[in-house]
């Protein structure tokens, strides 16, 4: 008493707020979920724990955990990984946790609860913060064995435990948890069925067209989709435990049901003892979240405010605050409704809808961008005038979320016009820069953080993402706006000059540049070295294989020894290219596209063997594919006998000369452009370099052989070689550019020499030719100067640095499968000769491939 | 890790069969794990089977350390997992499972069940 009064006195001595009580009140908590948790923390944070005593009350036996990530303890199985309650929180005084304590009865005028058990607690203040319980629709059979819902922890044990005995799982219900249920399902490696009564998933969320494009995205992952389907009545299966029947003769045979057909608010205790609660269920509250009895509260999911519920935890953590803050007699916040935004990835597809995603809005006019090939749906709804956005829906992408969500939210001006928002050049798009936003932009819903207090925490010297989840919880919850903050901490760390640098990664700070010239310089051998002088940590899958390449274009030793061999990425490792289901290809060199028949019988030969799905590229040679690791070196034995070398398809390193027949044969061919390719091919192979290298050798001006497009591009004339670099096909296209004309075949391949290994010195990591041309400063001139007039004086020693990667040129196959060593890396395990078991194929066309997801399910049942 | 729990210890290779600074693939009894040892010696075993290809080949990924987190980059994709906890750094709802691993004299052996 004597202490409650002390602190009440120094705490009335620096404050005057409005009524709070002289002694320790007693209030009951009912429920412990995520409301109810973050309910005890902003009562903590106020200091309320000074002036209340407070009992938790929590049905469930754990305390509270993130149900927004309950699906995750399908793949972890950690529950205490889920929980929401700090280290040593509820040891603090004033705090006292009942779990698996379920209230069964309120009575007002005693201002007591009764619990399940019996026990009676009084109460001064009492906060219902009772969640929702899952709907399940009144079917006949509804509660057979293996019916169940998705809600808590001991749902999912339930769920988990039954799949094991179960083949074919379903879900009723195609709304947001419902896809969620059915992930979880089909994670479990069950054949998956979503039944939805409406006529399209997630209802709420997204209108006919997004609907139906995300039923295509969810079935193509495998899981079959009934919309327009309600079901009868479930009864015993044939095949299966239950038959779900759909009227009309249809029907679907499966072990196990998950129902995920909305929720309802939990307020039965409510009703019980009079609190006034809404149509169609939820306690009434208003702005305070104080109920129809002023000595009680209501707040989360169980809450109904101006006629709404809200499902989702963002609005209920705003009505936990507001409820803490009035408790400690503070009148701000107050609850203003929240925004039911939402950002989603289901099964791998984005979804997301932002405000009045319906455009019942009067007036309101929406604009729409539809892919059915890329999978992508876009709308958005503006006002009657045009300026403001209302709403979106966007299906397949969402990286415009954060966007759309901050113009919407923040009533900001179109920046131009709507559909332009939407538009697929999303380069054009009129972007909304983090920097465009006020201060007061909220920046994570669930945690109602502002891009102020982004800012603020970037003050106090946050640097990281992770920095700023942790001062300020944003990000921490849906990660919805990870995106968002990242960009708001980007431009913010700019505008505090903070230096945006080129280092390779956290590791060297370094350019590939410097390290290059590092190596060179300081004639590092191998990666351990280089580390110990210029870096610092373990490194990682960024600069280790840069290191490896470096190595490689400097001293050319065999990648597979001892010390580089930990630092090649899998490809340069096994020395193939690594396929979707962790099998590898083979792609023999074949010089200039150039190849004998016999050569050919020996590529179609191991191909039949070993069962390899064989493709021509197109860079004029052979791959043949899935082969097993433990295979490579059997297979690759083979091919090296009959005189195959490796092709490099794994490595950043020369890949083909492409040619065209040139004099050979065409009727047009100025010059033997066969014979140079495999000329050019042979003396550059194995060269590693930034990133791969392409080439190619045209016969005439008629250019077959595509050489404008290439890094090195060579065509005859009547006069001699005209050399181009800097093309490039793939993902952005560049033409190359020439470089000099009418070279003979000697000054063709000394210019090459010099070309090459300036870009090898000087380009960044994975920059190919064209990239690096666009980026050097002085371009195609500077680069004429340096490498046809010599202007650094450097070209000898270009030259001289190209010859040395030449003469100490080995096949890496060839060394591979004559080193017995090195063959007993390529094993599976390690304890045993066996191969993996858990690759699937399917035949296609007369060959194998890896099976798809959905038909791996097939395939292992019919297998099992 | 629960200590109530007995752990079941089988040994799986010699030490000097894993270079350093790599992994090798190991067949469990149930299922099979990926066995790392780092530049520095210490082992790590974790799941072999990558969470987003479904393929079996976390073993053969690049080892690593970002922010002080030892971690695995899965050559598929190029996720990094924790060594010590299994969690994927870039998706914290998925991680792969840890396995225990001891070394005996030469022999290293894994804890399953
Ligand atoms: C097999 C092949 C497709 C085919 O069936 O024909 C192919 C297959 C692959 N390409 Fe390619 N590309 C193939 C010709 C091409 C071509 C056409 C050409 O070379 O004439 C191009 C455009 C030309 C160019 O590069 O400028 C091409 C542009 C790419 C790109 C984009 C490069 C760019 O600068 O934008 C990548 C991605 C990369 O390298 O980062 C890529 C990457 C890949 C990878 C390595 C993807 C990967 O990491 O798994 C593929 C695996 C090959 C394997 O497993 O063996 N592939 N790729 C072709 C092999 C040619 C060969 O014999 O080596
Ligand atoms: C699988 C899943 C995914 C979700 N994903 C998202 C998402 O991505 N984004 C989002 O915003 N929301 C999501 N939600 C919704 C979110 O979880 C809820 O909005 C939030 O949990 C509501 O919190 P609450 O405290 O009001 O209710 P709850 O967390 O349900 O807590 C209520 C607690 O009260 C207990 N209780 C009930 N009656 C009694 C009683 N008589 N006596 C004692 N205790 C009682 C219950 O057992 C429960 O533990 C998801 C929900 C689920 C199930
Ligand atoms: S275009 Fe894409 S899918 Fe086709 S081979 Fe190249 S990388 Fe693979
Ligand atoms: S919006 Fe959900 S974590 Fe930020």
């Amino acid at each position: 008493m004597g202490f409650a009064f002390t602190l009440f006195n120094s705490w009335q001595a620096e404050t005057v707020k409005g009524d709070i009580p002289m002694t320790k009140q007693k209030v009951l908590l009912v429920g412990h979920g995520m409301v109810g948790q973050r309910f005890l923390e902003a009562l903590a944070d106020r200091g309320g724990l000074d002036h209340y005593d407070v009992t938790i009350l929590c049905a469930e036996s754990r305390p509270a955990y993130d149900r927004v990530g309950l699906t995750r303890y399908f793949t972890e199985r950690d529950a205490d990984a889920l929980s929401l309650v700090p280290e040593g929180f509820m040891a603090q005084p004033g705090l006292t946790l009942k779990l698996s304590t379920r209230v069964r009865e309120i009575d007002r005028d005693a201002r007591v609860v009764i619990t399940e058990a019996g026990e009676r607690l009084d109460y001064d203040k009492l906060v219902l913060a009772t969640g929702s319980y899952p709907f399940v629709p009144p079917i006949d059979g509804n509660d057979r064995p293996n019916c169940f819902v998705y809600r808590t922890l001991d749902d999912l044990d339930e769920i988990i435990a039954a799949a094991d005995q179960a083949r074919i799982g379903t879900v009723v219900g195609g709304g947001l948890l419902g896809l969620e249920a059915a992930k979880a399902l089909h994670d479990l490696g069950l054949e998956t069925h979503v039944v939805e009564f409406a006529p399209r998933l997630m209802a709420v969320q997204v209108d006919d067209l997004g609907g139906g494009l995300l039923k295509d995205k969810i079935e193509a992952l495998g899981v079959t989709v009934h919309t327009n389907t309600g079901t009868r009545a479930i009864v015993d299966g044939e095949q299966h435990r239950h038959r779900m029947d759909f009227g009309e003769d249809r029907h679907l045979e499966t072990d196990i049901i998950v129902f995920s057909a909305g929720i309802r608010p939990e307020d039965s205790l409510a009703r019980a003892c009079g609190l006034e609660v809404g149509e169609r269920g939820g306690v009434v509250i208003d702005d305070y979240c104080v109920t129809s009895d002023p000595d009680i509260f209501a707040i989360g999911e169980v809450a109904l405010w101006q006629g709404r519920i809200f499902g989702l935890v963002a609005p209920g953590y705003q009505m936990a605050e507001t409820a803490a803050a009035r408790l400690c007699a503070d009148s701000e916040p107050s609850f203003q409704g929240a925004d039911m935004s939402t950002k989603l990835k289901l099964m791998g597809v984005d979804v997301a809808s932002v405000g009045d995603a319906h455009g019942q809005t009067p007036g309101a006019r929406s604009a729409v961008f539809f892919d059915q090939s890329t999978g992508v749906y876009k709308k958005v709804v503006v006002s009657e005038c045009g300026k403001k956005l209302l709403g979106a829906v966007l299906v397949g992408d969402a990286n415009d979320y954060g966007n759309l969500l901050q113009l919407c939210l923040n009533r900001i001006d179109l920046p131009g016009e709507a559909a332009a928002l939407i538009a697929p050049a999303a380069g054009d798009a009129p972007m909304l820069g983090a920097d465009a936003l006020p201060d007061s932009a909220q920046i994570c819903s669930c945690n109602n953080v502002s891009k102020g207090a982004l800012c603020a925490a970037i003050d106090d010297g946050a640097t990281t993402v992770g920095d700023l989840k942790a001062c300020t919880k944003a990000s921490a919850t849906c990660g919805g706006c990870a995106a968002l903050v990242k960009q708001v901490l980007d431009s913010e760390l700019a505008k505090r000059g903070v230096e945006v640098n080129n280092h390779v990664c956290e590791h060297f700070p370094y350019s590939r540049q410097e390290i290059y010239h590092l190596v060179r310089v300081g004639e590092i051998k191998t990666f351990d070295e280089l580390l110990e002088k210029h870096g610092s940590g373990d490194g990682c899958d960024i600069c280790k294989p840069l290191a490896a390449s470096v190595l490689a274009s400097c001293w050319n030793d065999y990648v597979l020894s001892k010390p580089h061999a930990g630092l090649q990425d899998t490809n340069d490792y096994f020395l193939g290219n690594m396929q979707r289901d962790g099998t590898y290809s083979i792609v023999p060199r074949v010089p200039g596209g150039e190849i004998t028949p016999d050569k050919l019988i020996v590529l179609g030969e191991v191909a039949k063997k070993y069962d390899l799905y064989t493709k021509i590229t197109g860079g004029q040679r052979v791959d043949l594919f899935g082969a097993r690791v433990d295979q490579l070196p059997e297979i690759w034995k083979i091919l090296v006998d009959a005189g195959f070398e490796t092709g490099h398809a794994y490595g950043k390193s020369l890949r083909t000369v492409k040619s065209c027949v040139g004099s050979t044969w065409c009727r047009y061919g100025v010059k033997d452009s066969v014979g140079t390719a495999i000329q050019v091919e042979e003396r550059y192979k194995g060269l590693r370099s930034p990133h791969k290298i392409k080439m190619a050798v045209s016969g005439c001006t008629r250019e077959c052989a595509e050489a404008q497009s290439k890094d090195v591009g060579v065509i005859a004339t009547d006069k001699g070689w005209n050399l181009y670099v800097c093309g490039n096909g793939g993902m952005r296209p560049r033409h190359a550019d020439l470089l000099a004309s009418d070279l003979s075949d000697e000054q063709l391949i000394r210019t090459i020499d010099r070309f090459l290994m300036f870009y090898i010195r000087t380009a960044d990591r994975l920059q190919r030719t064209s990239v690096w041309l666009e980026n050097l400063e002085g371009g195609l001139d500077y680069l004429k100067q340096v490498v046809l007039e010599d202007s650094l004086g450097i070209g000898e020693e270009l030259e001289a640095q190209m010859q040395q990667v030449i003469d100490t040129y080995q096949c890496e196959w060839k060394t591979t499968v004559e080193d017995p060593q090195a063959v007993k890396r390529f094993k599976h395990f390690v304890n045993d000769d066996v191969a993996d078991d858990n690759l699937h194929y399917v035949r296609e066309r007369g060959q194998r491939r890896p099976a798809y997801e959905h038909e791996r399910i097939e395939l292992v049942q019919q297998e099992g | 890790m629960n200590s109530s729990v007995t752990l079941e210890w089988k040994a799986v290779c010699k030490v000097d069969e894993i270079l350093p600074g790599t992994g090798v693939g190991v067949r469990l009894p149930e299922g099979q794990a990926a066995l790392f040892r780092t530049r520095d010696g210490q082992l790590h075993a974790l799941d072999n089977m990558d969470p987003f290809s479904r393929a079996n080949v976390i073993s053969r990924g690049l080892l690593g350390s970002l922010g002080g987190t030892r971690v695995v980059a899965s050559p598929l994709y190029k996720q990094h997992f924790c060594l010590e906890t299994g969690k994927c750094l870039e998706d914290e709802t998925v991680s792969l499972t840890v396995y225990p691993v001891r070394l005996r004299g030469e022999l290293v052996e894994v804890a399953v069940g």
